[in-house]
């Protein structure tokens, strides 16, 4: 009985706090909005800390669960990056009427995703998936009377239910080949039966809606712009992030048999992604639009590493999340910081930003810089790595390509840094006091965008988790 | 009767489904379609479900299969509730702040 809470101990937790914060919001007493936020933060801060005491593995009801160090230290990296967001939408969130519902509902998101990284079956995959993404489109209407907020909510429970529609087609024709809905019986049963293939295309179009990779990528720019900062962020690094663990290693577990179809899928969005992502970031003005395509570059990037299919790029993939989480949470952080305190979002907004805010231009600067790959941040140890996964099945075209595209991404993330550092401006942003949340979320990414490149401690820890 | 036909009944009232959510304006008519490519797939599901049954009773009288495509059904019918709910309720947020329901009118993030 007991090894039924030390497996289920993450998602227990997350469920736990979920009816914490239901009966605080359901009480009669009306709590102060910063105790109600300083206690949640606590709350994330003891679920991030738990996640690291226990080592169990094994599998729960009847094979459809399963856990083990990867998927462990994958959902630890999920807990880390909520709570860097809740840090920095601290103030966001104070003047907020519903900053509870807000957590309810990207804590059940989190569980959903938390159930999808677990999953060893297609029906828990599913709910899963479900789980993750419709609470997220309440969320990205949580700025609730702006038109933008609402119809970015429009344009993302639209396209995940299309997706998602897809995906069951997808399901529904992978069960009716194999029989079972279990990841080993269709890793062994996967073949080139031409409706199977169909099904497994299928599934790969609902999978890349979720991680906006080109041609699935259309509804990302809009609802990237239009939801609140916090959802932006929450949406680029842990909505994302947690369906590339589950696409690296479905990919490579359950369709093993099936891989020289999937290495040229995945190669062909990969190299759709990269080009359209940098194409497109390079006239973008606002800048979360211009943080949307360039996500969508580094899913790219990210696909890459994956079409290696061997033990070294699936490290690499997930070394690369964690690396994408504390460069895109540090840009991120100070977006936020500004957007909250002037409204302004747009690149031109940032031109001589340094001269009043120098501090938040340095935490921008690393970050891009990061995002960029420039050597001495952690993002160029990430893109290495993901570049050397692909680089193993000898095809150096698709190498070339990437690294071609590396060079574009820098002209786009430098045209940012010159705007702050050298661009004159009449009317800046004027000098903001940060307070105390936002100052730590960003140290905690510089210092992740340091460490993790630096110390090569966790790309070996990732990797002998792996072994 | 052969599982083709159900097959071919499926993927038509998917493809219906893919080409309303493609041209269709209206955000409610819209949402119907999703529900029409769902349903597609429930269909589908049944139908695969019943056939891995016969299988399997052909070779064992005794064997249970293709209940699990058959729970599958129920989930996606749950999870189709749950998604078209929060779906209305954008929508009547779309229609308070624009006073109508005609996805073109979601232009304001176009560049």
């Amino acid at each position: 009985m007991s090894i039924f809470f030390l497996l289920l101990q993450q998602e227990l937790l997350l469920t736990a706090i979920i009816f914490v914060l239901l009966f605080v919001k359901l009480s009669t007493k009306q709590w102060n909005s910063q105790t109600v936020l300083s206690f949640v933060n606590i709350l994330l801060v003891v679920n991030l800390a738990a996640g690291f005491f226990f080592k169990e593995k094994g599998t729960l009801f009847g094979d459809m669960f399963q856990t083990n160090d990867l998927l462990r230290f994958e959902k630890n990296i999920l807990n880390l990056g909520t709570l860097l967001i809740s840090l920095q939408a601290y103030n966001w969130l104070l003047k907020h009427k519903h900053a509870i519902e807000f957590y309810l509902l990207m804590l059940s998101t989190l569980l959903g995703m938390f159930f999808m990284l677990s999953s060893s079956n297609l029906l828990m995959f599913y709910v899963g998936l479900e789980l993750a993404s419709i609470p997220l489109a309440a969320l990205a209407n949580f700025d609730l009377d702006k038109k933008r907020s609402s119809e970015a909510a429009m344009k993302y429970i639209m396209s995940s239910a299309f997706a998602s529609g897809l995906l069951l087609f997808g399901i529904s024709l992978i069960y009716g080949m194999v029989g079972s809905v279990n990841f080993t019986d269709i890793a062994v049963a996967a073949s080139e039966n031409p409706l199977f293939l169909f099904g497994f295309i299928l599934l790969i179009a609902g999978f890349g809606f979720k991680i906006s990779a080109v041609p699935f990528h259309l509804w990302t720019a809009d609802v990237y712009e239009g939801a609140p900062v916090a959802v932006t962020s929450y949406l680029s690094v842990i909505s994302k992030g947690s369906m590339l663990f589950v696409m690296t290693s479905v990919l490579s577990t359950v369709f093993a048999n099936l891989l020289f179809q999937w290495y040229n899928i995945v190669a062909v969005l990969a190299v759709l992604s990269m080009i359209v992502g940098n194409l497109f970031a390079i006239r973008q003005q606002n800048i979360k639009r211009f943080l949307a395509f360039s996500s969508i570059s580094q899913v790219g990037f990210i696909l890459i590493g994956m079409s290696g299919a061997n033990i070294e790029s699936h490290s690499s993939v997930v070394y690369f999340v964690l690396v994408y989480l504390f460069s895109n949470l540090a840009a991120f952080a100070v977006i936020n910081v500004i957007s909250e305190a002037s409204g302004k979002e747009n690149i031109d907004d940032y031109k001589g930003l340094y001269k009043t805010n120098p501090a938040l231009t340095w935490v921008l600067a690393i970050a891009l810089f990061s995002l960029a790959g420039i050597p001495p941040t952690a993002g160029f140890f990430g893109k290495f790595f993901l570049l050397l996964g692909g680089a193993s099945k000898g095809n150096y075209l698709l190498i070339i390509v990437a690294a071609l595209n590396m060079v574009i991404s820098l002209y786009y993330y430098l045209r940012i840094i010159k705007a702050m550092f050298m661009d004159a401006n009449e009317t800046p942003v004027e000098k903001l006091a940060i307070s105390w949340s936002p100052k730590i979320s960003m140290a905690v990414c510089m210092a992740g965008i340091v460490v993790t490149g630096i110390i090569s401690g966790a790309y070996e820890y990732i990797y002998s988790l792996l072994k | 009767m052969p599982i083709t036909y159900y097959i071919f009944l499926a993927v038509a009232l998917f493809s219906i489904g893919v080409a309303g959510v493609l041209t269709r304006r209206n955000a409610i008519i819209i949402f119907m379609c999703v529900e029409l490519m769902l349903n597609a797939v429930n269909l589908l599901l049944v139908a695969f479900s019943k056939m891995h049954a016969q299988n399997a009773i052909a070779i064992d009288p005794a064997a249970v299969a293709g209940v699990e495509a058959q729970l599958f059904v129920f989930f996606i019918m749950v999870v189709a509730a749950a998604e078209v709910s929060v779906g209305l309720a954008i929508i009547v947020m779309m229609y308070r702040n624009i006073h109508s329901v005609d996805v073109n009118f979601l232009n304001r993030l176009k560049h």
